[in-house]
C-alpha cells in the first residue's frame, strides 16, 4: 500500500517539536530575546490547528449551507482585522471601510468564480472544497492588501508635497496620486507573481504537498495547484485594484483638497 | 479679482477684508508665520477657510469646480516639487496635470530661457541645484498660461542678481499677456521694485496679543 498516507503517531509528532527546542537554544545562545515569541507562536499554532482539525471534522461530517457561510464570514472578518493590525500607520475610518469592502468583494467574487466555474462541485456549500479554497484565496488577498495599504499610506505621507504640487498645478486627485496608486498596486501583487515564477521549482506549495502526501497523483495535485494559483492571482489583483481605486480617494475631501 | 471677507484659518490667519486686483502684480510681505503661504493656498483653493468667504471674480470659490479653478489660478510652492525624470518631463508635467496640449521643444526651451536656465531638455532634473530647480518650476508654471499666478517665494534659492533677472523676465511675460500675479517674498528688493500693489500681513497671534494688551 505505497499510496496510503503514513499515520503519524503522537510520539512521532511530539518529536517534531525538537525543532522548536533547537531554535530556542540557538536564540538563547545568541542572546536574541525571542524565546517568549517562539513559545507563544508554537503554542498558538498547535492549539489553533488542533481546534481547526476538530471543527473541520465536525463540519465535513455535517455539511450545512449556514455553517459554511458562517465559517467563510469568520475567515473574512479575521483577515480584515488582521490587515488593520498589521498596518504601522493610523488608518482613517473611511480607509478601513474601503479595505473591508475590497477584501470582501474581491475574495467573494474570485471564490464564486473559482468554485462554480472552474471546479464545479455540488452542493454549492460543500465545506470540504469551500473552506480550504476560501482560506487560500482570503489569506493571499490579505497579504496583498496589507502590502498595498502600507505602500499607499506611506506614499501619501512621504510624498505629500508632490501630491500637493500636482494639485496646485490643476491635477485631478486621480492624476495627482496616480504614481503612488500604481506603486501600491505593484508592491501588492509582486509577491504573487514571484511565487508563480518559483512554483514547482523552488518550492511545492502546501496544498499540493498535502495532496501528494495523502496519496493523490502529482498530476492531479498539479491541476488543482495551477487552478488555485490562478485563482489566488485573480483574487489578489481584484481585491487590491478595488482597494487602490477607492483607497486613494479617502485622502481627499469633496473639494479635491488633501485632508 | 479676489476678495477675502472675514477670513479665519486655524490660528494662523485672520483677515477682515482684502481685495486683490486683476492684471496687477501684488506682493505679499510679512514676518514668518503671518500666513502668507496660507493666503496663496486659500486663493488656489488648496485649503478652505474655517470662517469667511473667498471670492474669485465675484463668485464664492467654494461653489466653483476646484480642479478647474486651480487650472485658472496656478500656484507654485516655495520648495518646488521636482518629479523624477528629465527637465522636459518636469516642464510638461504641469501641462499633463492640467490636461493641456504639449507644445514642441522650441516652446519648452523658450520657457527655460525666460527664467535664465541654460540646460538641455534631456538633463536629469533631480541633479539640478536648488536654484536651478526653482527656475525649472517657474518655467513650468509659465508654460501653463493660466489667468493668475500664485508664487510662493519663487526666488528664495537664487542670489540677488539672478533673482532680479528671473523675476523681472517672468513678470514681463506675465504683463504682456495681462496676467495677474500674486507673489510672496522675503526680499525687500524684489518687493520694492516690482510690487504694483504691496500687501503686508500682520501676525495673527500678535494681533490677539495686542488686542488683549489693549483690553
Amino acid at each position: 500500500m505505497k499510496d496510503k498516507i503514513i499515520d503519524i503517531s503522537l510520539w512521532q509528532l511530539l518529536s517534531a517539536y525538537l525543532f522548536i527546542v533547537i531554535l530556542t537554544v540557538i536564540v538563547k545562545w545568541r542572546g536574541i530575546a525571542r524565546e517568549k515569541e517562539i513559545m507563544i507562536g508554537t503554542l498558538r499554532m498547535t492549539i489553533q490547528l488542533v481546534l481547526a482539525g476538530y471543527i473541520l471534522t465536525y463540519v465535513f461530517k455535517h455539511p450545512h449551507p449556514l455553517l459554511t457561510l458562517f465559517i467563510f464570514a469568520l475567515m473574512e472578518i479575521f483577515a480584515i482585522y488582521n490587515v488593520f493590525k498589521r498596518i504601522k500607520y493610523d488608518l482613517s475610518s473611511s480607509l478601513k471601510k474601503v479595505i473591508a469592502v475590497s477584501m470582501t468583494v474581491g475574495t467573494l467574487a474570485s471564490l464564486l468564480f473559482f468554485n462554480y466555474v472552474v471546479i464545479q462541485f455540488s452542493p454549492w456549500f460543500e465545506p470540504r472544497y469551500v473552506i480550504p479554497i476560501a482560506g487560500m484565496i482570503i489569506g493571499n488577498a490579505m497579504t496583498g492588501i496589507t502590502l498595498g495599504v502600507n505602500h499607499l499610506v506611506e506614499g501619501m505621507e512621504k510624498q505629500k508635497r508632490m501630491v500637493e504640487a500636482a494639485l496646485m498645478l490643476g491635477a485631478t486627485t486621480k492624476a495627482a496620486s496616480k504614481e503612488l496608486v500604481d506603486r501600491a498596486f505593484d508592491s501588492a501583487i509582486l509577491p504573487t507573481i514571484n511565487s508563480m515564477v518559483g512554483m514547482g521549482i523552488v518550492f511545492l506549495p502546501g496544498m499540493m504537498t498535502g495532496q501528494i502526501l495523502s496519496g493523490i497523483s502529482p498530476l492531479t495535485a498539479i491541476e488543482y495547484q495551477i487552478a488555485i494559483m490562478l485563482g489566488i492571482a485573480g483574487s489578489v489583483s481584484f481585491s487590491v485594484i478595488l482597494f487602490v481605486q477607492y483607497g486613494y480617494r479617502t485622502f481627499f475631501n469633496e473639494r479635491s483638497q488633501l485632508k | 479679482m479676489f476678495e477675502l471677507k472675514d477670513i479665519r484659518y486655524k490660528d494662523i490667519l485672520k483677515i477682515g477684508h482684502l481685495r486683490i486686483e486683476e492684471n496687477k502684480v501684488s506682493i505679499l510681505t510679512g514676518e514668518s508665520g503671518s500666513g502668507k503661504t496660507t493666503v496663496l493656498k486659500l486663493l488656489n483653493h488648496l485649503i478652505s477657510p474655517d470662517e469667511g468667504t473667498v471670492l474669485y471674480k465675484g463668485k464664492d470659490i467654494a461653489s466653483l469646480d476646484p480642479v478647474q479653478h486651480r487650472r485658472n489660478v496656478i500656484m507654485l510652492q516655495q520648495m518646488p516639487a521636482i518629479f523624477p525624470g528629465t527637465v522636459r518631463d518636469n516642464l510638461i508635467a504641469g501641462l499633463m496635470f492640467s490636461e493641456k496640449p504639449v507644445p514642441d521643444d522650441r516652446v519648452l526651451e523658450e520657457a527655460l530661457h525666460s527664467v535664465y536656465l541654460r540646460k538641455s531638455l534631456e538633463t536629469v532634473a533631480e541633479g539640478l541645484s536648488g536654484g536651478e530647480q526653482q527656475r525649472l518650476a517657474l518655467a513650468r508654471v509659465l508654460l501653463l498660461d493660466s489667468d493668475v499666478y500664485l508664487l510662493d517665494e519663487p526666488s528664495s534659492a537664487l542670489d540677488d542678481e539672478t533673482a532680479d533677472e528671473v523675476i523681472s523676465s517672468f513678470l514681463k511675460k506675465a504683463k504682456q499677456k495681462n496676467k495677474t500675479v500674486i507673489m510672496v517674498t522675503h526680499s525687500k528688493q524684489i518687493a520694492d521694485r516690482y510690487a504694483e500693489v504691496p500687501v503686508h500681513l500682520e501676525k495673527y497671534n500678535q494681533k490677539i496679543k495686542e488686542a488683549a494688551h489693549e483690553g
